[in-house]
């Protein structure tokens, strides 16, 4: 009997230890499109977050507290990303959210979390989440509009002028399409053709043709996988020798592989620097980070790491760096991301500010080039 | 590069777009005809085609060939089953139950290839190279001869076997009258079971030869489903030439509609759907009215 006490009293005080551990975990949301056609951006986001957050949690928590997350399946649709949203907010009681996964749901959830007061940190790349800037709202993912910059930065080097442009007719290849033009404009280049295709387009080559007789000095290509990949091989097939630039949303070795190796061969494009992170000069901030990550993603999920990823990653680090500074109110949390500067992530350094919700500039993009199914950096 | 140059090459990367429609229409066609079902899971076998045949080829390492006809004959088998359990089922179909039992077989395929294969989109190899071939001042691909052919082979064997073989002989008196087939002793439910497999297959093959040049995943299926259902549709719903010439000319119009102005391209396609059953529900090339009334 005397041992049945013991052994009583010794499952009584594991039970309390656990309950005082457990007692006030810091609980955070996500929303991510795990399934649906944006499954390509919220799978590896999830698995990241999963496994962020249980490391953090192996080392004992952010200050003594562990984190919680719960992660809803948006399927890729605003409506029910915004329920979500109200569930996250009212059920669960978080006092962050990670996500949504694309700049339509992100939109959509902007008011609610806006109007809730609980910092959302968006994984989109839509400009418009982060302009105008709104206290509650922030995004990890670079603007388009830096790798858009980028690309014709380096097209610029190359003396090219005549731009041929072929971008996907969705939310991702029209924005990069005007904000393409725009700086092409500013820039002193001219565009000589101008053609879409649709997102479920299964043969580009009418479209190419067209751009052949344009006499263009280089084409930039901007949609994400696996369209772009069509592009490519199209214009292998047409025989066109025109310098071609993809954008970052094709930023991952799929691309090469559905392209084929020797269709990809030249193509040029900016990406994030998890693609080349073991190209990088040690010197590099993110350098340490990058291959960390990439090693821990594939002994947990035996795939590379993404940089879709990445920005799940980067959403839980800032708000795990606000509680570390201030605290793990939601207001807490917002001033601190807000104060975040040269805080070293996946997407690249962030340096916050009032007037800046994703605090990435130029050197969050590398122009590589695609050399014998790998990447290379660019020259 | 002048403008005949540019015309040819609209033209060449129409047909073999069309080429596909006219197959997986074919597929509409024939189940159609002896069952007067709009088969709209016609896409989701292309899709299962293209992804069987990656399966079979990428996860289990066989050779093209045996990968192409294992995901035919799997595809195949996927017909039989879901003409068994989704269509046999129902005592007194009406069309409207029909087409939603078909529109939900539809997403149940595509759940069950995005649950086996995952949501990434895949490639084959082409069957012969990747050098491209030019033509008159375009360019064509390898690939796009074997579609061709395999189309134009497919074409052949489906006019053979409806007009020269016993089986197909009762398929084609199925779809002029089940119930006097019934009487004369066809078994038209083993007819409609044979439609099913005959059009899986068709689709399947389309499905496989496309997989090298467009990519598959497991949701191509409903663009190109719609696509070739507009494709049967200008055929006036015939398993014979008109849908196949319905599918070129479907194919060919949104090329020429894609190089004038690219936005338009697949408005071409769902505006001549629409002119079409307006104003020739029959289809361009049928007389007027048909038997089955």
């Amino acid at each position: 009997m005397g041992k049945f006490k013991v052994f009583l009293v010794c499952v009584g005080f594991i039970l309390t230890a656990a309950v005082a551990q457990a007692a006030a975990p810091i609980k955070i949301g996500a929303l991510f499109a795990v399934s649906g056609p944006a499954a390509f951006l919220g799978e590896p986001e999830k698995n990241t977050l999963e496994m962020l957050v249980k490391e953090i949690n192996a080392k004992g928590g952010i200050k003594g507290a562990l984190i919680e997350v719960v992660i809803y399946d948006t399927g890729g649709d605003a409506t029910k990303a915004v329920q979500l949203a109200n569930r996250l907010i009212k059920d669960d009681k978080v006092v962050a959210i990670v996500g949504p996964s694309t700049t339509g749901e992100t939109m959509a959830v902007k008011p609610v979390t806006e109007k809730e007061k609980i910092p959302l940190i968006s994984c989109a790349a839509g400009i418009k989440i982060t302009e105008p800037v709104n206290p509650w709202t922030f995004k990890t993912p670079a603007n388009d509009q830096i790798a858009g910059e980028k690309i014709l930065n380096h097209a610029g080097k190359l003396g090219q002028k005549k731009l041929a442009l072929l971008t996907v007719s969705d939310g991702f290849g029209s924005s990069g399409r005007e904000q393409l033009k725009v700086l092409a404009a500013k820039k002193g280049f001219t565009i000589v053709a101008d053609e879409t295709f649709g997102p479920k387009d299964t043969d580009m080559t009418a479209q190419l043709t067209k751009i052949r007789g344009a006499g263009a000095d280089a084409i930039i290509c901007w949609g994400t996988n696996p369209w772009p990949a069509v592009v490519t091989r199209n214009v292998k097939q047409l025989g066109i020798t025109t310098p071609l630039y993809m954008s970052h949303g094709v930023a991952s070795k799929k691309y090469i592989e559905l392209s084929g190796v020797e269709a990809a061969e030249g193509v040029m494009l900016p990406a994030g620097k998890l693609a080349v992170f073991d190209k990088l000069k040690v010197t590099d901030p993110q350098a340490k980070l990058l291959a960390e990550y990439d090693a821990a993603y594939r002994k947990t999920f035996g795939v590379e790491s993404s940089t879709f990823g990445g920005y799940a990653y980067d959403g839980l680090l800032l708000i795990a760096d606000a509680i570390k500074k201030n605290g793990a109110t939601p207001e807490q949390i917002r001033n601190g991301i807000e104060q975040s500067s040269n805080l070293v992530g996946i997407s690249g350094v962030f340096n916050m500010s009032a007037t800046d919700h994703n605090g990435l500039d130029l050197t969050a993009f590398e122009m590589v080039k695609i050399v014998k199914g790998d990447w290379a950096l660019a020259q | 590069m002048n403008l005949t140059d540019q015309l040819t090459q609209y033209i060449l990367s129409g047909l073999s777009t069309g080429a596909i429609y006219a197959l997986i229409g074919l597929g509409f066609a024939i189940i159609y005809n002896s069952t007067g079902i709009i088969n709209f899971a016609q896409g989701e076998f292309v899709m299962f085609g293209g992804m069987l045949g990656v399966y079979f080829f990428h996860k289990q390492g066989l050779a093209l060939p045996i990968a192409f006809l294992l995901a035919v004959v799997v595809t195949a088998l996927c017909g039989v089953i879901f003409e068994r359990f989704a269509i046999r089922p129902l005592r007194r179909p009406t069309p409207m139950n029909m087409v939603i039992i078909t529109i939900g077989g539809s997403i149940f395929l595509r759940g069950v290839a995005m649950i086996a294969w995952g949501k990434d989109t895949h490639v084959l190899p082409t069957f012969s190279g990747d050098e491209p071939i030019s033509f008159a001042g375009a360019t064509l691909l390898p690939q796009h001869l074997w579609i061709f052919a395999i189309t134009i082979l497919l074409i052949i064997g489906t006019k053979l076997f409806f007009s020269h073989t016993i089986s197909g002989k009762a398929m084609s008196a199925c779809a002029v009258n089940r119930r006097a087939a019934g009487l004369v002793g066809i078994d038209v439910r083993r007819m409609i079971m044979f439609s099913f497999i005959l059009s899986s297959a068709i689709g399947a093959m389309a499905g496989i030869i496309i997989a090298p040049l467009t990519m598959t995943s497991y949701d191509v299926g409903v663009m190109l489903g719609l696509k070739g259902f507009c494709a049967a549709i200008i055929g006036g719903m015939s398993s014979g030439l008109p849908t196949v010439i319905g599918g070129l000319l479907l194919g060919v119009l949104e090329s020429l509609g894609a190089g004038f102005s690219s936005g338009y391209k697949d408005a071409v396609a769902f505006v001549i759907l629409l002119l079409i059953l307006f104003f020739r529900p029959q289809g361009l090339f049928s007389r007027g009215s048909s038997e089955r009334v």
